[in-house]
């Protein structure tokens, strides 16, 4: 897993490696870990105006990571998709900037399986990205972690597509 | 107004349009060949029109766990209230094998009543048992709920559960149309519902006190799932835990004294023991996988629980007081195996079962860990909580219809199935109660 030292990704793989490390114990569904995805630097967005420099690339970046803070993940997984790093990233960052923000992570599961387990595989979900965010700069002070198990549906019914929007981690500011 | 309570859990079967998670049994499977039993009506005196009719509770009650089947009133040759006007000739002929006759009588202007039954073994022309209760005539149908009982221990030498109660949780909707989540007691059959609680946030894992009298749960009303025990009857309740992270799966010991319990404070979930007097904690598990769904052994010495530490849900059994590498693992030929307990008898546990990894359906089970024999006891797709009678005989499990949670109850043969359907909400995590008399 560990071995494409030539694609490291900023000091994500790091993380990346801690939170699987933490969730060892919880590879269930054989699937595939999802393969670090080589993400290009946002584009350099040029603004008209001269004199008016407008938000920088950076800054739209992260106000739109900011504005997801829903994160699914896979049946049975517990580690966050990989396409989701970078949008944690910028959580991280903007937590590590301003200490007196507070959020909470909320775990969910979907349905199958028992109810006292999918408690604990929401807490491990929820957990997952708690390590990363630590990782990447935000303090565990600044954060509470809760698991609704499958409690809390998002979305009733069964059947995968109900079930892949129940399986989730939500920030929620606090 | 309690009058009507009674009438209304007769028209329920009729029409099942009662306001709150009323739920009312249909039999979805019963034995092949089942005991022919008549019920005659019982003859009344002095009660006042809509009062709970004894027989049919009775009837009911008999046909319910499947075994009995009860001659139709239609079918009557003769209508007897008390031994000296039974013909047994008349009951051979119908091909039965037990008669129920009785008496209901109330004193004019009193709201006391008097049951009189004598039930008969018809082939052996024999009257086996004879009785007189009183009581309130609300207590109707707690009365016709022994006499059941009676009458089922007579006949299979198994005690009756139908004076037993059973705790589950709906989440519905409020009055006022928001979502909300009850924890609610019931007779056995659903009958006469009650709210013990109600909450904007989740409630989970009803576990009955060994005495009856409290009951465990986990509640999210402080936005983190914390641990109360409640006295049924007061309603007063305590809170148990604030440990930081999960606090789940409150299970009272045997005796009563201790409480063990899922909890997350030291990374991830591990299995716990709190003494109710002394307030000492004990932890029992120690492992970064998840431990969960602790059950006790029925010596209450050891737990038996489910984690996936070697990847998938399994059940394992600790000593309690043991080392945390003291380990026993009970399953092994499925995918996942979870949410178990032992039947008395220690050798045969209850559990959910997930066959392969291909179908991932859930299933309630017991396995024997001595020959390792399994028998599934049922054919839906998304069963869980499977709690048994105190007299061991049904188990009671959460199962989804036409997606909508609605409780199950299977035999341990699984030879009868029964279903108490709700008008409303999704009802999960029965809870069945001890014996409570």
């Amino acid at each position: 897993m560990g071995t494409q030292s030539n694609t490291i990704y900023k000091a994500g793989l790091l993380a990346f490696a801690l939170t699987l490390f933490a969730a060892c114990g919880s590879t269930s569904d054989t699937e595939e870990m999802p393969e670090p995805v080589e993400s290009e630097p946002p584009p350099a967005v040029t603004s008209g105006a001269d004199d008016n420099p407008g938000p920088t690339a950076e800054e739209m970046a992260m106000e739109a990571a900011l504005a997801t803070t829903v994160f699914y993940f896979d049946f049975d997984v517990a580690e966050f998709k990989a396409e989701d790093r970078e949008t944690l990233t910028y959580h991280a960052q903007d937590l590590a900037g301003d200490p007196g923000r507070r959020i909470r992570l909320e775990g969910h599961a979907d349905e199958r399986g028992t109810r006292e387990y999918n408690l604990a595989l929401g807490e491990r979900r929820a957990n997952g990205i708690l390590n990363y965010l630590i990782v990447n700069g935000a303090s565990r002070g600044q954060i509470e972690v809760v698991s609704y198990g499958e409690e809390r549906p998002a979305q009733m019914g069964q059947g995968e597509s109900a079930y892949a929007m129940n399986r989730r981690v939500e920030i929620v500011a606090q | 107004m309690k009058l009507s309570r009674l009438l209304c859990a007769f028209v329920l079967f009729a029409a099942p349009v009662i306001a709150w998670a009323e739920l009312s049994i249909q039999i979805t499977q019963g034995v092949d060949d089942p005991i022919p039993i008549a019920v005659v009506p019982f003859r009344t005196e002095g009660l006042a029109f809509g009062a709970a009719d004894v027989a049919e509770i009775v009837a009911n009650d008999l046909e319910q766990v499947g075994e009995f089947t009860a001659l139709g009133r239609e079918n009557l040759l003769s209508m007897p209230s008390g031994e000296g006007e039974v013909f047994f000739r008349d009951w051979q002929v119908l091909a039965q094998d037990y008669l129920l006759v009785g008496q209901v009588s109330a004193s004019p202007g009193s709201q006391l009543v008097r049951v009189q039954y004598e039930f008969f073994d018809v082939n052996r022309e024999l009257r086996l048992v004879g009785e007189v209760l009183s009581g309130n005539i609300s207590q109707l149908r707690d009365i016709g709920h022994e006499i059941a009982n009676v009458v089922y221990e007579q006949v299979t030498g198994t005690r009756g559960a139908f004076t037993t109660q059973i705790l589950y949780v709906v989440a519905g909707t409020s009055a006022t149309g928001a979502e909300e989540f009850r924890l609610e007691k019931a007779d056995y059959d659903g009958a006469r519902p009650q709210v013990l609680l109600r909450s904007r946030e989740p409630i989970m894992s009803p576990n009955w006190s060994p005495d009856g009298r409290e009951v465990a749960y986990v509640s999210f009303e402080t936005n983190l799932p914390r641990i109360y025990i409640q006295n049924i009857a007061s309603g007063q309740r305590r809170q148990i835990t604030n440990y930081s992270g999960i606090n789940s799966s409150p299970v009272f010991s045997p005796d009563g004294s201790r409480l063990a319990m899922v909890l997350s404070r030291d990374g991830s979930p591990d299995i716990y023991v709190q003494d109710l007097r002394s307030n000492e904690l004990r932890r029992v598990t120690d492992h970064p996988a998840i431990d969960t769904e602790p059950s006790w052994t029925p010596d209450g010495r050891s737990i038996v629980f489910m984690s996936d530490r070697t990847g998938q849900p399994q059940i394992y059994q600790i000593e309690v007081g043991a080392s945390s590498f003291d380990v026993e693992r009970l399953t092994y030929d499925c995918f996942q195996c979870a949410k178990a307990r032992f039947l008395p008898d220690g050798v045969n546990l209850i559990h959910v079962r997930r066959e392969t990894r291909q179908s991932p359906t859930y299933q309630i089970a017991i396995i024997n860990i001595e020959s390792l024999r399994v028998i599934t006891l049922t054919d839906t797709s998304l069963d869980e909580s499977p709690s048994l009678a105190p007299n061991g005989s049904m188990i009671l499990y959460a199962t989804k219809h036409q997606g909508r949670g609605v409780l199950d109850a299977v035999s341990i043969d699984g030879m009868v199935k029964f279903r108490l359907p709700s008008t409303e909400g999704d009802v999960r995590e029965p809870a069945w109660s001890p014996f409570l008399d």
